[in-house]
């Protein structure tokens, strides 16, 4: 694998962030090569970048499907393996066995769910990259994660784009 | 919400990490205190286990006495969380910020107090295993027909999303933590806690579909559990009185009475407790006071019809058991006492925008509320199993024991200590989207005033 390093600029005002993002493309850099950064949601787009794609609705569904299939066969299973007649009516009593089938259907939607957003927003992230704590301070940080080669060149983008301070990170080797 | 005090990011982290990075001198006190409550009930469910069931009130007829009044209680305000937290932000409800992460904890904790309940009520707990299918070499299945394998099937799920729910949107938080901590041990714990947050536009993005997602998802989860509670009594077949149609959603609106006044609560000891009055502002109590008249007066219909249809028929056993509750002592006593403070005196008082914009009369009128849901429980319970049956050997009443008790006090601790807890180590309100509600607010101006809006995509 090829050498990754990475350089943060700190910013203070979501414009000049906007501008620094335009000068990164300008320079010839790739949507997958920069970041924004910042301590809380802004709406899409503050700062000229793409919108975010994901899949996310795609995962409940999924896992309602494993859940309800989960339940069917433990319900069904128990009873069929536990054989209890009441009152000679059906083993498989259909009306209790929706409630669990239910509660499957909905837990597996919910995992499967919240596997689908760590999944989706790239978490858990073991290497940080170039960061800086005073992004939850309200900071926006604007990070490129290139080539070697090309990390200085961003360094000077990045300056020259307003940035209050610059600094290095390492992603890996 | 036209109260707004506008604060900068660091602001927010210093004032909502205060109780987390720093400690509150009555904190330790109060969770010593707590701690021995807790230990006292675990004390008396020990004594139980090794003396049985006798050093209880509870006998024929009366099998479910303060043990199931309790979990139905804590149920009910385990639906606080999924009000507050799903409702409001599916309805993008702006003053819900401040509110959803305390009423979502509380959610976590009260179904843990829910829980363990019945392993009290059982006298041989370690038989509650059964419920669960498991040791394939037994050959014995859970009976899925019986309402006491659906309870744990629909609590568990509420009790692991409700938990989901909560540590998915704490992840931002965890990681101002992560950036605020200066012990390097607290930071690097807090750093693997946050999975490496970030704060990418993507993350970001998620974060908000998350919660929109998990909110729909947990609603149904929400009507199923209280229902499913409701059925518990509506199903069985030697109590009467317990056999109405209306019990699931009368069940669900009550909680929902008892849950969001829980909510309130919290509120006010967060305001007297942990200073965040700049948050929790006059507009806010004033938002769930309003919300409350609603939610009251439909939880008071409920019981009005649940009336109705019992009367109606006139059947004998019917009217017994509305006269036992009303007329004979001490259920009349306590009957008058549960109209009184869960609807004729808060409901009266929250018509007046004083009382709703004030913390004190929101915690005093929503305490009220929390009396009287807990006596509608034992209300509906006891005087249907203390109902004289034909057979005069089966006649008897119920007296909770001391022992029953301490294990009632045990379970509020147990609550108030998980909150307690939590609140030490995670910011009681979301950071996150305080900062959100910082951003998009702003100053508009409509001929000669200038009003607080909040603008949305």
């Amino acid at each position: 694998m090829f050498a990754k390093r990475s350089v943060i600029g700190l910013y203070t005002d979501e414009e000049a962030a906007a501008s620094a993002l335009d000068a990164l493309r300008e320079a010839g850099y790739d949507q997958g090569e920069y970041e924004v950064l910042t301590g809380t949601p802004y709406p899409e787009g503050t700062f000229g970048e793409e919108e975010p794609k994901h899949t996310l609705y795609r995962w409940p569904l999924i896992g309602a499907a494993c859940g309800f299939i989960v339940g069917l066969v433990l319900t069904s299973g128990t009873q069929l393996a536990y054989p209890l007649v009441t009152g000679g009516k059906p083993v498989l009593s259909i009306p209790p066995m929706t409630i669990i089938m239910y509660e499957g259907t909905m837990l597996g939607a919910i995992i499967f769910t919240v596997i689908g957003i760590l999944i989706e927003s790239r978490l858990p992230r073991l290497f940080m990259g170039a960061y800086d704590e005073r992004i939850t301070e309200g900071y926006i940080g604007v990070t490129v994660t290139t080539s070697e080669e090309r990390v200085g060149t961003a360094e000077e983008v990045l300056n020259a784009s307003g940035a209050e301070e610059v600094k290095r990170g390492w992603e890996n080797n | 919400m036209q109260d707004h005090i506008q604060l900068d990011q660091k602001q927010i982290n210093d004032d909502l990490l205060a109780g987390v990075l720093g400690m509150p001198k009555w904190w330790l006190p109060a969770v010593l205190f707590l701690t021995l409550v807790v230990f006292a009930g675990l004390g008396s469910f020990g004594y139980m286990m090794n003396k049985g069931l006798g050093v209880t009130g509870l006998n024929r007829p009366v099998m479910w006495g303060f043990f199931i009044v309790n979990f139905v209680f804590w149920i009910g305000i385990s639906h606080a969380g999924i009000m507050i937290s799903a409702i409001l932000r599916l309805t993008q409800a702006e003053w819900r910020r401040p509110v959803t992460r305390a009423a979502e904890v509380m959610t976590v904790f009260s179904l843990m107090a829910a829980l363990h309940t019945p392993l009290f009520h059982v006298g041989r707990p370690w038989r509650e295993m059964w419920v669960f299918p498991y040791d394939f070499a037994r050959g014995v299945w859970p009976n899925v027909r019986s309402p006491f394998v659906w309870d744990p099937s629909a609590v568990g799920t509420y009790l692991i999303a409700s938990s989901l729910f909560v540590f998915i949107a704490l992840i931002p938080d965890l990681a101002v933590i992560r950036d605020r901590a200066v012990n390097p041990l607290v930071k690097k714990i807090y750093g693997t806690m946050c999975l490496g947050w970030r704060g990418t536009p993507r993350q970001w993005k998620l974060q908000a579909v998350a919660g929109i997602l998990l909110s729909a998802l947990v609603l149904p989860v929400f009507v199923s559990v209280h229902s499913i509670v409701s059925w518990d009594f509506a199903v069985l077949i030697g109590v009467e009185g317990w056999h109405s149609t209306i019990f699931a959603p009368y069940f669900i609106i009550g909680a929902i009475h008892s849950g969001v006044s829980a909510v309130a609560m919290l509120m006010a000891l967060s305001v007297w407790l942990w200073g965040l009055d700049k948050y929790l502002r006059p507009d806010h109590f004033d938002a769930i006071g309003r919300l409350l008249i609603v939610v009251a007066t439909t939880w008071f219909f409920f019981f009005f019809l649940e009336w109705v249809f019992a009367l109606y028929t006139l059947e004998g056993v019917e009217i017994s058991l509305r006269e036992l509750q009303v007329f004979q002592w001490p259920y009349g006593m306590l009957f008058l006492i549960f109209l009184a403070t869960a609807f004729f005196i808060p409901v009266p008082m929250w018509m007046f925008k004083s009382v709703r914009r004030s913390a004190f009369w929101m915690f005093f009128t929503t305490l009220l509320v929390n009396v009287g849901m807990w006596l509608e429980r034992f209300l509906i319970i006891i005087p249907g199993l203390v109902r004289r049956q034909p057979f005069t050997f089966d006649w008897g009443t119920y007296h909770p024991s001391i022992i029953e008790i301490l294990i009632v006090a045990e379970t509020f601790a147990f609550v108030a200590l998980g909150m307690l807890l939590f609140s030490k180590f995670f910011p009681l309100i979301p950071i996150f989207d305080i900062k959100e509600g910082m951003v998009v607010r702003d100053e508009i101006k409509i001929g000669r005033r200038i009003v607080p809006a909040t603008i949305r995509e």
